[in-house]
C-alpha cells in the first residue's frame, strides 16, 4: 500500500501531471474563446518535435523550447484560420490537425536524423535539469513542510513551476482582466462582444495562439524535461487525457490543475501497480488504471457528478451579419 | 447567385481538387525530406497498381476503409461526428474472437462467417450504444464520449487480449490461430480470371460484403423513411422534432448503425488476414474513415472511391518506404490529415469560390428572387 503515497510516486505525480496540466490549460483558453480543440495532442506532439530536434542542433534546452513553442503556435494558427477565418469544423480541423503532425515529425525526424523518427539523446545543457529550490537542504528535516518542500515541491524541471504558475496567472487573466472578459464572452456570446465593437476574430484568435505557447511549452517538457528526446507516439495519448481533464474541471482554471494532478497521480499509480494486491479488491488490472480518466470524464459528462456544461458558443464558428 | 453546385462538380471536381491540393502539399514534404516527389507518386502508384498482387493488397486495405468510411458517413448525415469507429471496429473484433474461437473446431466457414458478421456488428454496435444514448438523453458531447470510449476500447482489449483470450503458455498479447473454418475464404478466383494469383495479398470475401453493406446504406439513407428522418435530424434537429420525428430514437438507432458498419471491418484483418485477434489491428482504419467518408462526401461511391486510393496509399506507401527508405509509412498519415483538412476543415473556403466559377456560367435566373438555403 506504501506505493499509494509514497514521495517516489507523488514526485512523479508531479512530473505527469505538468504536460497534461499545460495542455489542459491551453484547451481552456481555446474551448473558453469558442474555439474547441481536439488537435492539443498533435500541437504537444509537435512541440515536442520541434524541442527535441532543435535542442539536439542547437546545444540549448531553451532553444529547443523556443522552437517547440514556435511549431505548437503555428499549429494553432492553421487550427484558427480553418476554425476562425474559413469557418470550418473544428473538430474537423483538429482531426486533421493532429494526423499531420504525426506523419510529418517522423517523416522529417527519419531524414534529419536516420534514428527511425527518433530525435537523438540529449544531455546536459539541451535539456531541463532539476532545479534544487532555494533552502531546500535546510528544511529537508523538518517534518511534514521538509518531506513536502524537500521532497516534492524542490528538485522539478523550471517547466514545473512554470505550469503551475500559469494556474493562478490563468485565473487571473480569465477573470480580472479586460482580455480575459472578452476572451470568455465570445465563447459564450460572439454576437454580444461584436455588438459592443469588439473583434470577435481578434479575441479568438489570441486565445488559439496563447493555446498554442501552452501546447509548446507541454511538448517542450515531455522531450527536454520528462525524456531526454523526442520519441515516436511520445504524447500517446496525453493531449486526449488533458482534454479530459479539462472537462473534468468544467473549463475552471483551478479545478484544471486538480485534474491534471488527479490523473497524473493515476498514471504514476498505474506504473507502479503492476502486479500488486490492493486491501479488499485484489489486483487491480493496469489498464483499469489507465482507462480511469476517460471512464471518469465520461461519466462526468453524462451529468451523473455535477454538469459539465461547456462554453455555449462553442464549436459554432461566428458569422458576422447573417 | 445559386447556392448549390452542379452535382458533378460537387461528387468529383471538388474532391479531386482538395486532393490535388493535398498531395502538392506532400509533394513539398517529400522534397523537403530530399526526394524527388514525381518519381515517389510514380512508385506509389505502380506498387498499388501495377501487378495483381499489388491491385488485392489495395482492395483488401480499401475493404477496411469502406466499413469505417460508411461508419463515420452514417453517423455524419444525421449530424453527428463518430470519432469512435476505431474502438468500435476494435471491440468488433472481440465479437469476431468470441464467435470463431467458440466455433471454429466443429462448424464449417460458412456457418461461422455469417455468425461472425452478427457478432463484429453486435459489439461495434454495443460500443456505439453509451455514447449515442448519452448524446440524445443527456446532450454529453458525441466527439468528446467517443474519444474516450476509444481509450477505454484499448484498454479493455490489452486486458482481454492479455488475461483472457491469450492461450495458456503463449507470451504473445493474441488469441490463438484460428482454424480453417474460422477464416473466410481469399478471392484468388477472381484474380485467376485476369491471369494473375493474388500473390499472397489478403483480399477476401469481406470484400464483397463491403459492397454490399455501401448498398445498403445507400438505400438506407436515400430510399427509407428512417433514412429520411436521419437526414432531416441532421439537417435541421429542431425542424426533425416540428415534425414528430423522435430525435433520441433517431440518434441512437443511427449510432448503432455506424457502430455495426464499423464494428464489421474486424472481420477483414481478423479474419481474412491475421486469423487472430492480435492488439491494435486495426491500425488506426477508423481515423482514415473520417477522411474517407469526407472525401466521399458521405456518398456510398464516393466512398468505395475515396477507400480504394486510400487503399492505394496503404499499399502503395509500404512499397514507397521500401524504395525511398526516407518516406516511412507515416507519410500515409500525413496525406490522411491533409485530406481531411483540405477536405473537411477548409470545405467552406473551396465551395463558395467554386460556386462563384460556376454561376457564371449560368443564364441570370429572368425574375431575381431569394433561392431556398
Amino acid at each position: 500500500m506504501e506505493f499509494l503515497y509514497n514521495l517516489d510516486v507523488l514526485n512523479s505525480t508531479i512530473r505527469l501531471s505538468t504536460p497534461l496540466l499545460l495542455a489542459a490549460l491551453a484547451g481552456l483558453y481555446s474551448e473558453r474563446a469558442g474555439v474547441f480543440d481536439i488537435s492539443l495532442e498533435g500541437k504537444m506532439l509537435g512541440g515536442a518535435f520541434a524541442a527535441g530536434a532543435a535542442a539536439f542542433v542547437f546545444n540549448s534546452a531553451w532553444i529547443g523550447l523556443f522552437a517547440g513553442v514556435s511549431l505548437s503556435v503555428l499549429l494553432a494558427l492553421l487550427h484558427g484560420y480553418a476554425c476562425i477565418t474559413a469557418r470550418g469544423n473544428q473538430i474537423v480541423s483538429g482531426v486533421a490537425i493532429n494526423f499531420i503532425v504525426a506523419g510529418i515529425a517522423i517523416l522529417l525526424g527519419q531524414s534529419w536524423f536516420g534514428l527511425g523518427g527518433r530525435t537523438p539523446q540529449l544531455s546536459g545543457p539541451e535539456r531541463f535539469r532539476e532545479i534544487t529550490l532555494p533552502g531546500a537542504e535546510a528544511l529537508a528535516d523538518v517534518p511534514i513542510i521538509g518531506w513536502l518542500y524537500s521532497g516534492i515541491l524542490s528538485g522539478q524541471a523550471i517547466l514545473v513551476y512554470i505550469a503551475f504558475l500559469a494556474v493562478p496567472f490563468t485565473w487571473w487573466v480569465l477573470f480580472r482582466t479586460r482580455f480575459g472578459l472578452r476572451m470568455r464572452a465570445v465563447g459564450e456570446n460572439p454576437a454580444a462582444v461584436d455588438t459592443a465593437g469588439i473583434s470577435v476574430t481578434w479575441a479568438r484568435y489570441r486565445a488559439v495562439m496563447i493555446c498554442g505557447v501552452l501546447c509548446g511549452i507541454a511538448g517542450a517538457y515531455l522531450a527536454l524535461g520528462l525524456s531526454a528526446g523526442f520519441v515516436k507516439d511520445m504524447t500517446a495519448g496525453k493531449g486526449f487525457i488533458a482534454l479530459a481533464a479539462l472537462i473534468f474541471a468544467k473549463w475552471k482554471p483551478v479545478n484544471v490543475m486538480f485534474a491534471a494532478l488527479l490523473f497524473g497521480y493515476l498514471e504514476a499509480v498505474g506504473i507502479r501497480m503492476q502486479g500488486k494486491s490492493m486491501p479488499f479488491i485484489g489486483e487491480v488490472p493496469v489498464t483499469a488504471i489507465q482507462a480511469l480518466p476517460y471512464v471518469l470524464t465520461v461519466v462526468l459528462l453524462a451529468g451523473f457528478i455535477g454538469k459539465a456544461i461547456p462554453p455555449k458558443a462553442g464549436g459554432i464558428p461566428y458569422v458576422k451579419e447573417r | 447567385m445559386k447556392n448549390e453546385l452542379p452535382k458533378w462538380a460537387d461528387y468529383i471536381l471538388l474532391p479531386l481538387i482538395n486532393l490535388t491540393i493535398a498531395f502538392m502539399v506532400a509533394g513539398l514534404v517529400v522534397l523537403l525530406v530530399g526526394e524527388n516527389p514525381l518519381e515517389a507518386a510514380y512508385i506509389l502508384v505502380r506498387g498499388a497498381f501495377g501487378y495483381g498482387g499489388g491491385i488485392a493488397y489495395t482492395l483488401y486495405y480499401a475493404t477496411n476503409f469502406i466499413f469505417t468510411g460508411l461508419s463515420v458517413a452514417v453517423a455524419f448525415h444525421c449530424g453527428l461526428f463518430n470519432i469512435g469507429s476505431e474502438g468500435q471496429a476494435y471491440i468488433g473484433g472481440l465479437g469476431v474472437a468470441i464467435a470463431v474461437l467458440a466455433l471454429d473446431n466443429f462448424m464449417p466457414w460458412w456457418v461461422i462467417f455469417p455468425l461472425a458478421i452478427l457478432s463484429s456488428a453486435l459489439f461495434g454496435a454495443a460500443w456505439a450504444l453509451i455514447p449515442a444514448w448519452l448524446q440524445a438523453k443527456r446532450g454529453s458531447h458525441i466527439v468528446i464520449t467517443t474519444i474516450m470510449f476509444n481509450f477505454i476500447a484499448a484498454s479493455i482489449m490489452v486486458y482481454a487480449l492479455v488475461e483472457v483470450l491469450k492461450p495458456a503458455g503463449s507470451m504473445a498479447p493474441q488469441t490463438r490461430t484460428f482454424e480453417q473454418a474460422g477464416q473466410i475464404p481469399k478471392l484468388d478466383w477472381l484474380f485467376e480470371i485476369f491471369g494473375s494469383g493474388l500473390q499472397g495479398a489478403p483480399l477476401n470475401l469481406s470484400f464483397f460484403l463491403a459492397l454490399i453493406m455501401a448498398f445498403l446504406v445507400w438505400v438506407l439513407i436515400w430510399r427509407t423513411k428512417f433514412g429520411y428522418e436521419l437526414r432531416t435530424t441532421g439537417t435541421n434537429p429542431t425542424a426533425a422534432i416540428y415534425a414528430g420525428i423522435p430525435p433520441v430514437r433517431t440518434i441512437v438507432i443511427t449510432m448503432l448503425i455506424s457502430g455495426a458498419l464499423a464494428g464489421m471491418m474486424a472481420l477483414n484483418p481478423v479474419m481474412g488476414d491475421q486469423t487472430r485477434v492480435e492488439l491494435d489491428f486495426t491500425a488506426g482504419a477508423g481515423f482514415v474513415g473520417i477522411a474517407v467518408a469526407l472525401m466521399g462526401r458521405g456518398h456510398p461511391v464516393g466512398i468505395i472511391f475515396a477507400a480504394i486510393l486510400f487503399g492505394m496509399l496503404y499499399q502503395g506507401g509500404a512499397e514507397l518506404s521500401f524504395d525511398m527508405p526516407n518516406i516511412s509509412r507515416d507519410m500515409i498519415i500525413a496525406i490522411q490529415g491533409l485530406v481531411i483538412f483540405f477536405a473537411g476543415a477548409l470545405e467552406h473556403v473551396f465551395r463558395p469560390s467554386m460556386i462563384r466559377f460556376f454561376s457564371r456560367f449560368e443564364k441570370p435566373p429572368s425574375e431575381p428572387g431569394r433561392e431556398a438555403a
